[in-house]
């Protein structure tokens, strides 16, 4: 058992086993579309979290790639004509695109400049996803096409559930892989310390650049999923708000780990969602959580409990 | 040169305002290395507080003072309640910290207050004075007057007095200053309570021209935060610069080229100014050591 459990491939035998056993205990249809929801605020989590738990920078605009995607797919099928599975991988271009332009420069920023660049970079993207609204509904959104795939219609919260898995699978696979090659080493170095990492011969710049963009297309690929879940896209999608909720996620399931991004993204999905029943207090509960959760367990919720189960000091 | 002047002291009350938030998030990050993201939602509830003494029959001025009293003593709770225990952990904890304490301060306001803009009447009235050709509506010139008088005060204190040395000190080294027998935990608890008296007198002053909301705090943290850092980060002076900075860019941009895209512009000028400036206007290069 403690070498399945040390296993670098753990999260994925985790991930692949909770969404086989989870549809057993769904009382309604409902529960796909939050598990679906789930998986797909996961995909992004995930991509952040390299960025952040791995190469130690922070973004405070990662939703702008979220817009990104979402609008390749509401935009491309509507005004452009172009097929929804191909907008996916477009949308997942461009952000690549964007984030290696943008990334040049705004990657010598560290800290809190690095912060501020983000957000303004996020703020930009949701700026212009609102007002041009000849190209994008402007602020109450657009509708979304439905994705057909060898003439099925991709249709309903079930479906997207099974492809909302199977492609977090795939990412948390390509993460794990990441993590453990010797690019993902020289991010843990650039982690610690930049000035140590690059002393050491690792090309800084490149691979913080590099992380950037496989960053920016989990979150575009998450972005077109939102959008052809719910076939409607806002640029709330984009906004700053939704930026810092991505953000939370990998702080609050853990910073560096990869099942926390899944655990994160499944506590702000979730929340939300049971505290409605709460009406005008929600948000207060919601900031009361997200505080409680920071001072309680500062690591994040998988590494804190991770560390209290094999007997570590918190 | 009307048009010219109009921009000019519409963009420097917003930039007032900027620079209030942006001084509210130095001070707290000089003294704890924290960047307070619930910093906006002091002047929400300075606006919001005073607005809704107002319409229960409290005098303005009385009311005024019980709303920066409230802020102060919300800021004493954040800081005793959410901060304090989280000593120790790392920077983004601690941001997510303050921005739960944000969601909680709106959510809080939501169910306290309403979700409905309001105002406050203007303290001389709406009749705008003539200055060259540009109309400016009085209360302008309060923001301005008020704006000034806080940083004023707020050097004094700080240069002049034991007490604002100990803050200082706290900020250039908390482990030298505590050797020397300061408290640094008062000191950042301090910082916590000046930064809400000044976001909620801030939040006092411009409510008459910008209304107010139980949600205005998250934009105006956010733009105070771009402000803090394109002075310079940790830099009070530099706070006040790029407040004002932000706010004539947001102004001239939305007179001369598009109001639609003015925060772009602001943006793109404050990436711009980081490409040249990595520190921030008034911020020096400090070296990592390994």
């Amino acid at each position: 058992m403690p070498r399945l459990i040390d296993s670098r491939y753990t999260p994925l035998i985790a991930v692949a086993l909770i969404a086989l056993l989870l549809p057993l205990i769904f009382p309604s249809p409902y529960y796909y579309r939050i598990g679906a929801l789930v998986f797909i605020f996961a995909l992004a989590v995930i991509g952040l979290n390299l960025l952040m738990g791995f190469a130690g920078q922070v973004s405070l605009g990662h939703a702008g790639f979220l817009g990104i995607g979402a609008y390749a797919v509401a935009v491309g099928p509507t005004h452009l004509g172009l097929p929804s599975w191909f907008c996916i991988f477009a949308g997942a271009g461009a952000s690549a695109l964007v984030a290696y332009a943008v990334g040049q420069p705004i990657l010598r920023l560290k800290g809190h400049y690095l912060a501020v660049a983000t957000l303004g970079f996020g703020i930009v993207i949701s700026i212009v996803l609102t007002n041009e609204a000849g190209w994008t509904g402007g602020p109450d959104g657009m509708s979304v096409q439905r994705l057909v795939l060898f003439g099925w219609p991709m249709h309903g919260s079930k479906i997207w559930y099974w492809i909302g898995a199977g492609t977090l699978l795939v990412g948390v696979a390509l993460a794990l892989n990441l993590i453990d090659s010797p690019s993902g080493r020289a991010l843990q170095a650039i982690h610690d310390s930049e000035v140590a990492a690059q002393v050491l011969g690792v090309r800084v710049a490149r691979k913080k650049l590099s992380v950037f963009v496989i960053s920016a297309v989990y979150a575009s690929v998450a972005g077109s999923y939102l959008a052809l879940l719910n076939g409607h896209v806002t640029p709330d999608l984009a906004g700053f708000m939704r930026s810092i909720e991505l953000v939370a996620m990998v702080v609050l399931g853990g910073m560096g780990s990869v099942f926390g991004s899944l655990v994160g993204a499944a506590v702000l999905v979730v929340l939300p969602q049971a505290l409605t029943s709460f009406h005008d207090y929600e948000h207060m509960m919601l900031g009361l959580i997200v505080m409680g959760f920071m001072i309680l367990l500062r690591r994040g919720i998988v590494p804190a409990l991770g560390a209290a189960l094999t007997g570590r000091a918190l | 040169m009307a048009e010219f002047l109009q921009f000019l002291f519409s963009g420097l009350t917003v930039g007032a305002v900027y620079a209030l938030v942006a001084l509210g998030f130095t001070l707290i990050y000089n003294a704890s290395g924290i960047i307070n993201f619930a910093q906006g939602e002091f002047v929400m509830l300075g606006g919001m507080t005073t607005v809704f003494l107002a319409l229960v029959g409290v005098p303005l001025p009385l009311a005024a003072v019980v709303a920066v009293l409230a802020a102060v003593a919300v800021g004493l709770l954040l800081h005793r309640f959410a901060i304090e225990p989280a000593r120790g952990a790392d920077t983004v904890s601690l941001i997510m910290i303050t921005i739960g304490a944000s969601i909680f301060l709106r959510g809080a306001a939501q169910v306290v207050f309403d979700k409905r803009f309001h105002s406050l009447p203007h303290l001389f009235g709406t009749d705008p004075l003539r200055i060259g050709g540009a109309a400016i509506l009085p209360q302008s010139l309060v923001v301005l007057a008020g704006a000034t008088v806080i940083v004023v005060l707020l050097w004094i204190f700080i240069d002049r007095t034991l007490f604002g040395k100990a803050v200082i000190a706290t900020a250039a080294n908390r482990l030298a200053a505590r050797l020397v027998g300061i408290n640094t935990g008062h000191m950042i608890g301090f910082s916590f309570a000046i930064s809400a008296a000044i976001g909620a007198l801030a939040g006092i002053l411009v409510t008459p021209i910008t209304l107010t909301s139980y949600d205005v705090g998250t934009l105006l943290a956010l733009k105070g935060f771009a402000a803090a850092m394109l002075g310079g980060m940790g830099y009070a002076l530099g706070a006040v610069v790029g407040g004002l900075l932000l706010g004539l860019l947001e102004a001239f941009s939305a007179g001369y080229l598009s109001s639609k895209y003015k925060d772009v512009v602001a943006f793109l000028v404050i990436l711009a100014v980081f490409f040249v400036m990595p520190q921030g206007l008034l911020g020096r290069a400090k070296v990592e050591r390994v």
